[in-house]
């Protein structure tokens, strides 16, 4: 018997009964229709349930999407200028901010992937960049901008790289899932930070003693803006690092050894290890690439725009875990994790901070974003279900033909 | 007959020998070293924790060169760990530990572990048929909102935990039907249950109750009296007085466990767990155990919500409430090896040290800090394996095809 489940397969023919059980099939299915189609099918019908809840409540779901369409001041398109006063070309250089954040997280989930490795702790491994980012860019005082800032960045995106690499070398050594310390890597973190900022806490802003804030850094780590004015959040040259980390994404993976061996061991580990890949030292390597990710998204937030961070933004913050939906989205390859980080990036500014709208409240359309997010990994997760929507659209196809014949 | 032969020939001291009896023995040792500088001992010098802690690791090394890797393991951190904190309390005032070691701990324990209990048991029985859950979060979230919202509506909390439980059960339905069906990967579709539900209570929330909190007065669960406790000196504040959910909490583990090892019920959720395959051919329905185990994931990680939010939190709800309460509930259930009395020690565990870590915030916000990190990195040296290795069921997380 093959893997078909017997009761899809009987009542119909072989060739449409393969495509919705075998991994085979659905691979091949995949191919024909070019990678983009189920990305986008899983988009579109996340948009329409959350709509469809939207709708439920008593709210307009178009006026509630070109509102929020606006917010993240992606209408700019239709009246193009660098005017940083238009509201639209404020907006979208706010959403190009998340952009720059989610790139860089949605890659650190990418990479672990392509090694065969679910990295949920990309959230965790972001503070500790923020943390170590904050602390290099305080303490480190009177360095050269340059140095200093190249500094940060190194400090930083190493402390994720070695966040990370826990988990990585536990995974490598004792079998330890990824996963499962990830996750505890992750609230370690977090209560790390809460101390560290808190009350009495070693990286506590000097000035005021009471409120659980930290220092801001020192101008000399600040990155320059290149689209805005610096006081009201202005678009920081880290919107390059981001595009330029995802070359290096694709140049590592695709164009290098070490690539090829962490894509090998992410095939089937059993193969790599029979072809002379040491598959451990793989997977600590791939970890690490991955918190270092995670590490430089922590370290260009906080040179770019935060400058400082306190004990009530640390709830507030779920970057990381958003990574996990830019990943997945993108189908863990450079070009589309852009664009999932773009979309993703758009949804967090347009839902929040940039939305106003009459139909739909900032409280509301922020839990929307939660909603089409959970939709997406959802269905990302189970192919075979857009696959089938995929299929029974085909199949409509030659009925909806000999209907109208 | 030959049970009384075999004691005899098996007299005390041979078997106080017995590795597991010393590395026990270091264990409670490691913890009455702990509990030597707080009261009602409160010893105010260094000599005896330490003292204790020593002996508790010698205890735990012997063991270890016993075999008993494991156990020894524990009894020598047990004893470096009682040590230390016997140390720092030794260095506190006796009035600052008197108002944080006292009998109300006990029910702030209690009252921290339940939701992890339910978490952890939901989890255990998920991961038992074979269906990993790192789900639990949302699901108590989800039991967190509608149990308040069902005790606001319906009148009474009665209503408000079947909305709440039901709630939790059909969001574990909806990934049921991913996970088993769909095939997909269980760690993506747990994430997304995670985010789903905090956006359905945020959305939910705020479209009902306008930003504002849910009124007053709404039927809460009641706490238990027990009438012959109260005058009792330390039972009466400890236990006299604990919600109802609570000791539903206690007997869930009870009945949890002797449905998991003792009822056929158990053995074929055990059997989907290990070797799915095998129990098709004995004419299991591998699918109908799985989707009923997640199904009941949910419901029980949702009343551990309900509890948060309509009997701890006394009929409140905000965004986000259980804060990651799931996790630890999904640590406590690794730290207890996947079973109900392991997850329930570790549960109380991890309750106990947030409910410390709640009071030691006034005096030292370093020293709290290490008590809310305490269940992460015990967790963390779990699954490393230095205190043995936790061993997850065969099968888990493999989606299983029927041939």
């Amino acid at each position: 018997m093959s893997e078909i489940d017997p009761r899809i397969s009987a009542p119909e023919p072989p060739e449409e009964a393969a495509s919705s059980g075998t991994l085979i099939a659905s691979i091949a299915l995949k191919q024909r229709a070019g990678g983009i189609v189920v990305p986008v099918m899983t988009a579109v019908l996340a948009f329409l349930i959350g709509g469809a809840v939207v709708a439920a409540t008593g709210h307009n779901p178009l006026l509630a999407y070109r509102d929020i369409f606006n917010g993240a001041g992606l209408n700019w398109i239709f009246h193009p200028t660098t005017n940083i006063a238009n509201t639209a070309a404020y907006n979208l250089s706010q959403t190009l901010l998340q952009t720059t954040t989610l790139i860089l997280t949605g890659l650190a989930v990418a990479f672990a992937f392509r090694c065969g490795m679910f990295n949920i702790g990309g959230q965790g491994q972001y503070f500790v960049g923020l943390i170590v980012a904050n602390w290099v860019g305080y303490d480190f005082q009177h360095m050269a901008p340059l140095p200093h800032i190249l500094l940060a960045i190194f400090a930083a995106t190493l402390a994720g790289a070695f966040w990370a690499g826990i988990a990585g070398f536990l995974k490598a050594t004792v079998g330890a899932h990824e996963v499962i310390s990830t996750i505890m890597l992750n609230w370690i973190a977090i209560w790390v930070g809460e101390w560290l900022f808190g009350d009495g806490g070693p990286l506590q802003n000097a000035a005021d003693k009471t409120i659980p804030i930290s220092n801001d850094v020192a101008a000399s780590a600040q990155l320059p803006v290149f689209w805005g004015v610096q006081a009201l959040q202005g678009l920081d040259i880290g919107f390059f690092v981001a595009i330029a980390a995802l070359v290096a994404f694709y140049l590592i993976l695709n164009r290098t050894t070490l690539g090829y061996e962490v894509r090998a061991v992410g095939f089937n580990p059993e193969a790599a290890a029979y072809g002379g890949i040491n598959v451990k030292k793989n997977l600590v390597r791939a970890m690490g690439i991955s918190g270092a990710f995670a590490g430089l998204a922590g370290a260009i937030d906080m040179l770019g725009y935060l400058y400082h961070f306190g004990v009530s933004d640390i709830p507030a913050s779920n970057v990381g875990f958003l990574g996990i939906a830019v990943a997945l989205l993108g189908r863990n390859t450079a070009v589309g994790t852009g664009l999932g980080a773009l979309l993703f990036g758009a949804l967090l500014f347009g839902t929040t901070h940039g939305l106003s709208s009459s139909t739909i409240q900032p409280e509301l359309a922020g839990n929307l974003t939660y909603i089409i997010q959970g939709l997406i990994v959802l269905f990302v997760g189970a192919d075979v279900l857009i696959l089938y929507v995929w299929n029974s659209r085909k199949r409509l196809r030659p009925q909806a033909k000999a209907m109208a014949a | 007959m030959s049970e009384w032969t075999q004691r005899l020939e098996n007299p005390v001291s041979a078997r106080l020998r017995d590795p597991a009896v010393s590395g026990y023995a270091g264990i409670v040792l490691g913890v009455f070293a702990g509990f030597l500088a707080i009261p009602p001992i409160e010893a105010r010098t260094n000599t005896w924790p330490v003292l204790v802690g020593v002996v508790a690791v010698v205890l735990g090394i012997w063991t270890v060169t016993r075999g008993r890797r494991r156990l020894g393991w524990g009894a020598v951190a047990a004893g470096i760990i009682g040590a230390a904190l016997g140390i720092l309390a030794t260095h506190s005032g006796t009035g600052n530990l008197e108002a944080v070691f006292n009998a109300s701990l006990v029910a702030q324990t209690f009252a921290a572990a339940t939701p992890l209990v339910f978490g952890a048991l939901a989890g255990m029985f998920s991961e038992r048929s074979g269906v990993v859950n790192i789900g639990l979060e949302g699901m108590m979230l989800m039991g967190a909102f509608w149990g308040v919202y069902g005790a606001d509506k319906g009148g009474t909390w009665v209503v408000g935990l079947a909305v709440g439980m039901l709630s939790g059960g059909l969001l574990a339905l909806v990934y049921a039907w991913f996970a088993i069906h769909l095939r997909a990967d269980q760690i993506v579709g747990g994430t997304a249950v995670n985010f789903l539900a905090l956006g359905i209570t945020g959305y939910f929330f705020f479209q009902i109750y306008h930003g504002n909190y849910v009124p007053q007065g709404v039927s809460t669960i009641p706490n238990v009296h027990i009438p012959g406790l109260s005058s009792a000196g330390f039972l009466g504040p400890a236990i006299g007085n604990l919600n109802l959910l609570i000791w539903v909490g206690f007997a869930t583990v009870i009945v949890s466990y002797i449905v998991i090892f003792k009822t056929p019920i158990g053995l074929r959720i055990r059997a989907c767990g290990e070797h799915p395959r095998a129990a098709d051919t004995v004419g299991i329905n591998v699918f109908l155990v799985r989707y009923g185990c997640v199904v009941l994931s949910g419901l029980l990680a949702a009343a551990g919500g309900v509890y948060l939010s309509d009997g701890f939190g006394g009929g409140t709800f905000n965004d986000n409430m259980t804060e990651g309460r799931g996790f630890i509930a999904l640590a406590a259930m690794i730290f207890g090896n996947w079973r109900p009395f392991g997850a329930f020690g570790a549960a109380v565990l991890f309750g106990f040290s947030s409910a410390v870590a709640l009071r030691l915030q006034v005096y030292s916000a370093s020293a709290s800090t290490l008590f809310n990190v305490l269940p992460y990195v015990l967790t963390l040296i779990a699954v490393a394996g230095v205190i043995g290795r936790t061993v997850p069921p065969a099968a888990d997380g493999k989606p299983y095809a029927k041939q």
